[in-house]
């Protein structure tokens, strides 16, 4: 640096070199860390998803195992119907035109919001602070406010065209899945809805938070007092199936024990009678999921939407336009094809089958091939599995196989009626994602919809004169993403969504100008600052606890899958070999051998002693006397069979016969292809019922599965 | 006997970077980000300087730069850092030595706009979000100083 020639300025020299090359391998030493940091950061944010979505999955397992239940129907006995049509049945609804929440009493003791219809900004601000202080809105107004949501929603398009006119900014928010919280603070920091401040909410409002009910009314009661003015499009989740499993559904039983079942029943025609897009100055598209490359804008604009109530049940027709007749299901080649395609190895898809060459093994790397990921192909081409069909003419069997599976209906060349196209137009918009590369695929991680690359968003956009695609449905740790060249933004509202710290939430503003504007936010329980170390391992630890459930909940899959590697039973094996155990069982696309000193230890030579892997995790009540093989599974399905019971319990009393008990598991268990036989079955019936009385309260019996975390205790010490 | 045992290491070399790589591979498409290949490298083990990055970055680049780096590249070339031990790790008083040298008054303290000072003007500089995180968590607070051997010590520690 200095220009002087004398020693001073020399030493000077060496002395600035010494410095220079210390600062170099200061930052290269915390770069490194950073680097580390980062790592961790992206394999938590990776096991959230993948288990996310292989949940996800299994929910088309059961939705499948309702489809299987339909095709066995006629093979029921006595009793079957019954359960079937508990099962099974759309709930009747009654012309419910009688506006029967008049009849409802509200006691004197109510002290939460008494609504007055048509209501006004007085009835909102009443409702906010009624939530803010923990309170519940009465039945008889939740009822009244649904029905008159559901008669304003009729008469709304499937498209609602919105200006920027007056130089008003629209306010655009994500995801808010129940997290009332958020939605509190983005009315906080960006005023409430109103003539000057319009907003449209992008979907999935419902599921996994537990304030599902609370944003529903809010978003609704401004809906209904500012109908120019606020905007809710369907999400993948505003689906009555969904809900089953991720907890809207329990949550409104649990708020409104009489009147729960009246009200997911009109909900369940709210959520149908959403809008499916919405469209600003003619430029910017927003949808919840996003699109694919057979979406048709116009042909959207004019289907009947209210008939797609659910993603996960597919239009009744296509059984009857593969053209084949009962009696035809019923034969036994039927039945030996469909129990070996149902084994859960082929049902959960890696998440990474998403390329369109096939040489993922791990799609079709079990032996039998009925699986659905072998009909995986890119749109509009029809692959065969590469089991031997029994001959060409039943092609068709294997079609019915397979087709209660969202992504072999994707991958059906075209569908086969008006309603299976209306059906397949919804489903990719509430349910794709965009990708990097060119091109739309099926969408297999999720089971629904489609990856859509660039080209399919430009071709799109320009060939409706739109600017922009706004998007929701994938959480992202800013709140918001651009992607195809900023012709994409995925906007979501929930912060914290996997855990506290684990993302930002974000809502963005347009103007006339149409240009966005993004705000940030994250709801935080802790006011004390941490670091970038401290984020990460709160939220690395919560993912690694859900990650050790999942392996207990396969352990017996996995000590087999171990022990095969270890033919001495030294109780060890090698790092490579316990990698690729964990990889052939789980099905989770996850860097084994980098989360390996999380969850295994190793022995002084280096080898993983693997039933290590299970140490951190125990059942929570081990009262129940059963064979630890059949505690696994019921663990594992705890959620389903949770549906199911709530499914056959009409009457919400908590119970269901034991007769109901039997048969579920039976067929449950046989569509699972599992094998329990009849006397395990009964053992079981008899030792959960608790009172002797023939009938099983089933939330005692589910809680006997939960597991606990060793480690939990320490944790909240240190807490 | 060696030949066999070489192909098993280096087979389980292969897996290792694969999942590295993989983890920033969001799309499955085989590829990733330029700017995230760093972070691969590192998170491998290796502590390469920015210019060392670079250059590894220009063997593995596409003959036009397409802004992604293809696995199919980048796996011999880190195959071969990682059998060769290239950018091995800094040990820990080599480290301190280094925070010593900008210490000049030898206080077994650096003050914090001193620590800011050298690493965003000398060496590979840091960017203002990169220095703004290391004082965050190198800070102690009473006194506005980082004691840089508990620093070294502690960062040690809580990278495993």
């Amino acid at each position: 640096m200095g220009c002087g020639t004398s020693v001073a300025t020399e030493n000077q020299g060496k002395i600035s070199e010494k410095a220079m090359k210390a600062a170099v391998l200061i930052q290269r030493w915390y770069r490194r860390y950073i680097a580390r940091l980062e790592m961790r950061r992206r394999y938590t944010w990776s096991i959230f998803q993948s288990i996310e979505y292989a949940g996800e999955q299994e929910q088309l397992q059961l939705s499948s195992f309702f489809s299987f239940m339909l095709d066995n129907f006629t093979q029921l006995s006595g009793n079957g119907p019954d359960l079937i049509s508990n099962l099974l049945e759309p709930e009747v609804s009654e012309g419910s035109r009688g506006a029967q929440f008049e009849g409802i009493l509200v006691s004197d003791s109510y002290c939460g919001p008494r609504l007055s219809f048509p209501l006004t900004v007085s009835d909102t601000n009443a409702l906010l602070g009624a939530f803010k202080a923990q309170q519940t809105l009465h039945a008889r107004y939740l009822l009244q406010l649904l029905h008159e949501t559901k008669k304003f929603l009729k008469q709304m398009p499937n498209i609602i065209r919105l200006s920027t006119s007056c130089a008003k900014e629209i306010t655009i928010c994500g995801d808010l899945h129940g997290r009332l919280d958020d939605l509190l603070l983005i009315f906080y920091k960006n005023g409430l809805p109103s003539t000057e401040n319009p907003y449209v909410f992008n979907g999935d409002f419902v599921d996994r938070g537990k304030k599902s009910v609370e944003i529903l009314v809010v978003l609704f009661a401004f809906l209904l007092v500012y109908p120019d003015h606020m905007h809710l499009n369907r999400g993948n989740h505003e689906d009555h199936i969904m809900n089953l499993r991720y907890g809207f559904t329990k949550e409104v039983m649990q708020k409104y024990r009489v009147h729960g079942r009246e009200i997911l029943r009109l909900l369940q025609d709210i959520f149908s009678l959403l809008p499916l897009a919405t469209i600003i100055d003619d430029k910017v598209l927003i949808v919840h999921g996003g699109i694919s490359n057979m979406t048709d804008l116009d042909f959207v604009g004019s289907i009947e939407r209210h008939k797609v109530k659910s993603a996960l049940r597919l239009p009744r027709q296509s059984f009857d336009h593969m053209g084949l007749e009962w009696e035809r299901r019923e034969a036994k080649g039927y039945q030996d094809t469909q129990s070996s395609g149902r084994s859960r190895g082929e049902t959960t898809r890696k998440r990474r089958s998403r390329s369109r060459k096939n040489s993922s093994g791990s799609s079709s790397s079990s032996s039998s091939s009925s699986s659905s990921s072998s009909l995986c192909s890119p749109c509009g081409s029809l692959h065969p599995g590469p089991t031997p069909l029994p001959s060409p003419g039943l092609l068709g069997r294997t079609d019915i196989l397979q087709v209660p599976f969202l992504d072999s209906v994707v991958a059906m060349a075209t569908p086969h009626s008006r309603e299976e196209e209306e059906w397949k137009q919804v489903v990719d918009l509430l349910w794709s994602d965009p990708k990097g590369q060119n091109g739309c695929t099926p969408n297999t991680f999720r089971g629904g919809g489609c990856y859509f690359g660039p080209d399919v968003t430009r071709r799109l956009l320009q060939k409706h004169g739109l600017r922009l695609l706004v998007r929701s449905h994938e959480c992202k740790q800013e709140g918001y993403e651009l992607c195809h060249d900023d012709q994409v933004i995925t906007i979501f509202s929930a912060s914290n969504y996997y855990e506290e710290g684990s993302n930002r939430g974000a809502y963005l503003k347009l103007g006339p100008d149409l240009v966005p504007r993004f705000f940030q936010y994250q709801v935080s329980r802790c006011t004390r600052k941490l670091t970038l170390h401290q984020r990460v391992s709160v939220v690395e630890s919560s993912a690694l606890k859900a990650l050790k459930e999942k392996l207990f909940a396969h352990r017996s899959e996995l000590m087999t899958a171990f022990q095969q590697y270890d033919e001495d039973s030294k109780g060890y094996i090698s790092t490579s070999d316990w990698a690729k155990a964990m990889e052939s069982v789980l099905r989770l696309d996850l860097p084994w051998r980098t989360l390996r000193p999380r969850l295994a230890r190793l022995t002084p030579d280096g080898s993983v002693e693997y039933q290590s892997c299970f140490e951190d995790v125990c059942p929570g009540q081990p009262t129940i006397q059963i064979s630890p093989n059949l505690a696994e599974t019921l663990y594992r399905y705890r959620t389903d069979l949770e549906i199911i019971f709530n499914i056959i319990d009409k009457d919400h009393s908590g119970l269901i016969s034991i007769d109901e008990f039997r048969q579920t598991w039976k067929l449950f268990s046989s569509h699972l292809n599992v094998d329990v036989d009849d006397r395990t079955i009964e053992d079981l019936a008899r030792t959960i019922d608790f009172n002797k009385d023939g009938s099983i309260d089933f939330n005692e019996f589910l809680e006997a599965f939960r597991v606990v975390h060793k480690l939990d205790g320490k944790e909240k010490q240190q807490g | 006997m060696e030949e066999e045992n070489k192909e098993a290491v280096i087979s389980e070399i292969h897996r290792r970077i694969a999942e590295a790589f993989n983890v920033f591979d969001n799309e499955s498409s085989k590829s990733v980000d330029v700017r995230e290949v760093g972070t691969i490298i590192r998170s491998l083990g290796c502590f390469p300087s920015e210019a060392e990055l670079h250059e590894m970055i220009a063997e593995v680049e596409e003959e036009e730069p397409t802004g992604y780096i293809r696995f199919e590249k980048f796996l011999p070339a880190m195959t071969k850092v990682l059998m060769e031990r290239k950018f091995r790790p800094i040990p820990k008083d080599v480290l301190i030595q280094a925070f010593e040298v900008l210490d000049q008054e030898k206080k077994g303290y650096l003050e914090a706009e001193e620590l800011k000072k050298y690493m965003t003007q000398e060496g590979e500089p840091f960017s203002q979000d990169e220095v703004e995180e290391m004082l965050s968590a190198a800070l102690d607070n009473k006194e506005n100083v980082i004691f840089y051997k508990d620093l070294v010590s502690k960062m040690t520690f809580e990278d495993l």
